[in-house]
């Protein structure tokens, strides 16, 4: 059995992205982003212009899956938080809710300490939020937006 | 595991290209990374060793074009062929949508061909995935070496389930985009049949 998709739903992404924000505000970090665990981007924050998040959405969910393997080769469930840290930005990516990943990068102008305490407080609220999310996916009224699609839909986008 | 976005209207979907080491799996997507324009693609990544082998997986995102206001993205993946890497193959299997299986032409590669999808099969069924149910398609690479087995051979021995099949010189790009249409639109059509 292929595992269920993931739905974003409007009101739930502007909520996430709501919290985004405000975690990049009050953690003084200078870039906050949300990944799946399969490396899919969900929502961004901060100063992510020259950001090439795609990549780092993808090698993020990389990192935790690898350090994911170490944990449990150690008898650990997982590591839930990971912290890099580097000559002038550092990383601090943790598991929200088992499910989705966040990552805060921030410099000398916040502290680890802040940035924990800040994750902590947006972890709770991220983790209802999709929790929500998880039950609006599996209500049958939603629907796939893809069921009406048909094969012409598909064939005309590989006519080049 | 798709992810489609409301808000953004795009929906992002999985490829992985598995098979036995240096089968040519990189070069796919190198190859497919050279003839894209820029606009249709982001950053290759490439987690390799010195000597150029693949240690963890190699990541490119393409963009498809729209489907009824949706963009469409493809998030192509390889694995590392290496035997021994096979605890970096289940991680990058999760939540995969689509599989290519690139073979080696290779008759003194067969072995290796079916050690691997085996070890394709065992690793998507941990996961709960059957790969006689995914979208998957099978690649025969290296068509141009004078010790490449006829396509029957390999038909034979790797295709009992008689899907898709192509064949391929990935250095030269011949039959590389063939394959990654097929599968990308058995991923696309699977979407359309809900989960």
């Amino acid at each position: 059995m292929v595992s269920p998709q993931i739905v974003m739903y409007e009101e739930e992404f502007n909520q996430i992205s709501a919290l985004c924000d405000r975690l990049c505000r009050e953690a003084n970090g200078k870039v906050v982003f949300l990944v799946d665990k399969n490396g899919q981007l969900i929502a961004s924050a901060g100063q992510v212009g020259n950001l090439d998040t795609t990549s780092l959405a993808s090698l993020t969910a990389g990192n935790i899956a690898a350090t994911g393997g170490l944990a449990k080769l150690i008898g650990e469930k997982e590591f839930s938080i990971l912290f890099h840290e580097g000559e002038r930005d550092n990383l601090h990516i943790s598991i929200v809710g088992g499910r989705v990943i966040l990552v805060v990068i921030f410099d000398g102008r916040s502290s680890l300490g802040l940035v924990r305490l800040r994750v902590k407080r947006a972890s709770v609220e991220l983790a209802g939020i999709f929790e929500h999310l998880m039950r609006k996916m599996e209500d049958p009224a939603m629907g796939s937006p893809f069921a009406e699609i048909t094969d012409e839909d598909i064939d005309n986008l590989f006519n080049d | 595991m798709s992810f489609i976005n409301y808000s953004s209207r795009e929906i992002n979907c999985k490829i992985v290209y598995y098979g036995p080491g240096l089968c040519g799996k990189t070069t796919n997507l190198q190859y497919i990374y050279a003839k894209t324009n820029p606009e249709a693609k982001g950053k290759m990544i490439s987690l390799a060793t010195e000597t150029e082998r693949t240690l963890f997986f190699d990541f490119l995102p393409l963009s498809l074009g729209e489907i009824r206001g949706f963009k469409t993205r493809f998030h192509l993946y390889t694995v590392p062929g290496q035997v021994f890497y096979d605890a970096s193959r289940k991680l990058i299997l999760k939540g995969v949508d689509g599989v290519v299986f690139v073979a080696d032409s290779q008759i003194e590669r067969m072995e290796a061909n079916l050690e691997s999808m085996e070890n394709l099969r065992v690793n998507l069924a941990e996961q709960g995935y059957d790969l006689k149910a995914i979208p998957y398609v099978i690649q025969y690479n290296k068509r141009d070496l004078p010790n490449a087995a006829s396509i029957e051979e390999l038909h034979r021995l790797l295709n009992p389930g008689n899907i898709s099949e192509f064949q391929s010189i990935a250095a030269t790009g011949w039959g590389v985009f063939d394959t990654l249409k097929a599968v990308a639109k058995l991923v696309l059509q699977e979407l359309k049949k809900g989960r």
